[in-house]
């Protein structure tokens, strides 16, 4: 048990080494700025492992929830002057509520059903940031989100930035590692692989859905307020259901239930349309080739299916010689 | 009115009918479970056997009659509330937690005894951990006590099949059920296997926990059973010692006159 703890504390203090050291040589903005994405995103896919990868319950809004967390950001600060952290507390509150309420009824439903249900309430949200203008500001978006400070030093310097997102990322990795192996944890993965099993070793399974549904919004909204703060300028397109497709196509890249194959699918289907600037118009085409190829061919993900299908081939490179 | 549970038969259903559309599983069927003993529940496909145990454990509601565990009314029950009760359960094909691995699967049986939860896990807070290293510990007791000590970080998918089903029965053991309700876990198991089956269920019983058995293997059955029910299209057709089960015509000619017995 020490021992697991020690390797875990290992990841994350090496992982967080790494990531402290990389702005002395990634001095360029551009790289800054993709590596702050990379930080929201890897929040965003976490926190939606922990209901898909771990729970197995997929969601196709998780946009909204990112969106929420961005939009009641921007308005308290942008529009009602509220001080950035107290509204980001406050959007995490109101996210969660909503999350409660949606997923009451909807964790009800699973599989396909649940999928449909979350995608629907994802294109309503959509519509509202597009339509509710004297909030939203419509289509055209909310300008004039405030940069974050921490007491007087203003983080307005993408390095600056750097800190604070990777900082509460690695501490959302941390919680979500804690999370896994533990009693709620082998209940969540026990509902996935078996909901009848987990229902008669006494899990109250419902109840569970719900909360690890609440649990991966309030990760999406936190990073949506870092988000909004962040660029300063939201807008209703960064919230539409081709993101919340391309979040769980990070996650099935990653590999499903696997903390760090969420850092990892982030970290890739982030910097691939930056990488692969001539699919810019065609960015989802790929990423809906991505899903299906994993999907078929690498189930595990990309890194553990890949593993595994070098295994395979070196078995039966191992038998051949064998028998030859 | 004080009843002493320790007499009281720890369960009991009374006129319990289950009806799927125009089928009945279950016509008004009553019976008793008396206390540390194994019972037998025996009848052809589709007598009702696994829907019987699917109302008991709450993944069913009954249309009518009532079932009594241990002193509560168990109708209107979720499964996870019957665990707590006491009451726990194996399926007819196997389910376990086939990612996880075979001592995490009999962790997940200590769920119902145990309380932690998001927050404590996140913050890995010192209550938590405690509770965490007895579960573990709880777990690998268990693990020795149905034989799988040796196993506890394979998979449980690499298990060969019969021990799968010991596994289950573990997993089911860790919630400390005072029933424990076994769905043909006989099936699919060489005659070596069945025989450490009949042991182990009777060292289970030797804990003061009651069992009930839906078996086909009769061989098991009368073997090890204080007690056996008769069901036959949603009904009760004869209730009593395997011997008198054995001898009973109504019973001969519904079932057991089909196959030979061992």
């Amino acid at each position: 048990m020490t021992r697991l703890l020690k390797y875990k504390s290992l990841q994350v203090g090496t992982f967080g080494i790494v990531l402290a050291l990389l702005p002395l040589v990634l001095t360029n903005r551009y790289y800054l700025n993709v590596m702050i994405f990379i930080g929201i995103h890897t929040l965003l896919v976490v926190g939606l492992n922990l209901l898909m990868g771990y729970a197995g319950q997929i969601s196709l809004g998780h946009a909204a929830f990112f969106g929420l967390g961005a939009y009641t950001s921007g308005i308290l600060t942008a529009t009602y002057h509220m001080s950035p952290w107290p509204a980001m507390v406050a959007a995490v509150v109101l996210t969660a509520f909503v999350a409660l309420v949606i997923g009451i009824p909807a964790l009800k439903l699973s599989g396909y059903y649940l999928a449909m249900a979350t995608l629907g309430f994802g294109i309503i949200v959509h519509i509202c940031f597009k339509e509710l203008n004297y909030l939203t500001g419509g289509p055209s978006g909310l300008v004039g989100i405030p940069t974050l400070a921490i007491g007087s030093v203003i983080l307005d310097e993408p390095a600056r930035y750097y800190y604070l997102v990777w900082f509460t990322t690695l501490a959302a990795i941390a919680l979500s590692l804690n999370i896994v192996d533990s009693r709620v944890g082998r209940a969540l993965r026990a509902i996935h692989d078996s909901e009848s099993a987990a229902r008669a070793s006494g899990i109250y399974t419902s109840r569970l859905k719900i909360w690890v549904f609440v649990i991966s919004a309030a990760y999406a909204s936190v990073a949506g307020s870092l988000y909004a703060h962040f660029i300063t300028f939201i807008s209703p397109g960064s919230f539409d259901f081709m993101f919340s497709i391309k979040l769980v196509t990070m996650v099935v890249v990653g590999g499903m239930a696997s903390i760090w194959g969420a850092v990892f699918g982030a970290a890739t289907l982030t910097l691939l349309p930056e990488v692969l600037a001539v699919f810019h118009d065609y960015d989802i085409v790929v990423f809906g080739l991505i899903l299906m190829v994993v999907m078929i061919f690498l189930p595990q993900g990309l890194i553990r299916g890949a593993l595994d299908l070098l295994e395979k081939y070196r078995l039966r490179r191992g038998v051949a010689g064998e028998s030859v | 009115m004080v009843t002493d549970l320790s007499i009281e038969p720890i369960l009991k259903a009374e006129n319990v009918s289950k009806s799927f559309g125009g089928i009945h599983a279950l016509r008004q069927v009553s019976f008793e479970v008396r206390r540390e003993q194994i019972k037998g529940i025996i009848g052809p496909n589709g007598a009702g056997k696994t829907t019987l145990f699917n109302l008991i454990t709450g993944f069913y509601r009954a249309d009518n009659g009532t079932i009594y565990f241990n002193g509560h009314r168990l109708n209107g029950l979720g499964p996870h509330q019957v665990a707590e009760l006491g009451i726990a359960r194996t399926f007819q094909n196997v389910e376990l937690f086939d990612r996880m691995t075979v001592l995490e699967n009999v962790m997940v049986g200590r769920h119902p005894r145990t309380s932690s939860g998001f927050i404590g896990a996140a913050l890995r807070l010192s209550r938590h951990r405690k509770e965490e290293d007895g579960i573990r510990q709880d777990a690998l007791e268990m693990l020795d006590f149905i034989g799988l000590g040796q196993r506890a970080f394979s998979a449980s998918s690499a298990l060969p099949f019969g021990l799968q089903r010991i596994l289950e029965i573990g997993r089911a053991l860790a919630t400390e059920p005072l029933l424990l309700l076994l769905d043909e876990p006989a099936s699919g198991l060489n005659a070596a296997e069945t025989r450490e089956l009949g042991q182990l269920i009777c060292r289970i019983r030797d804990r003061g926990i009651t069992v009930v058995l839906v078996e086909h293997d009769m061989s098991l059955t009368m073997e090890v059973c204080d007690e056996i029910l008769v069901m036959d299209y949603g009904r009760t057709l004869a209730e009593g010692s395997p011997r008198e089960i054995q001898q009973n015509q109504a019973v001969i000619d519904a079932y057991l006159g089909e196959e030979p017995v061992a």
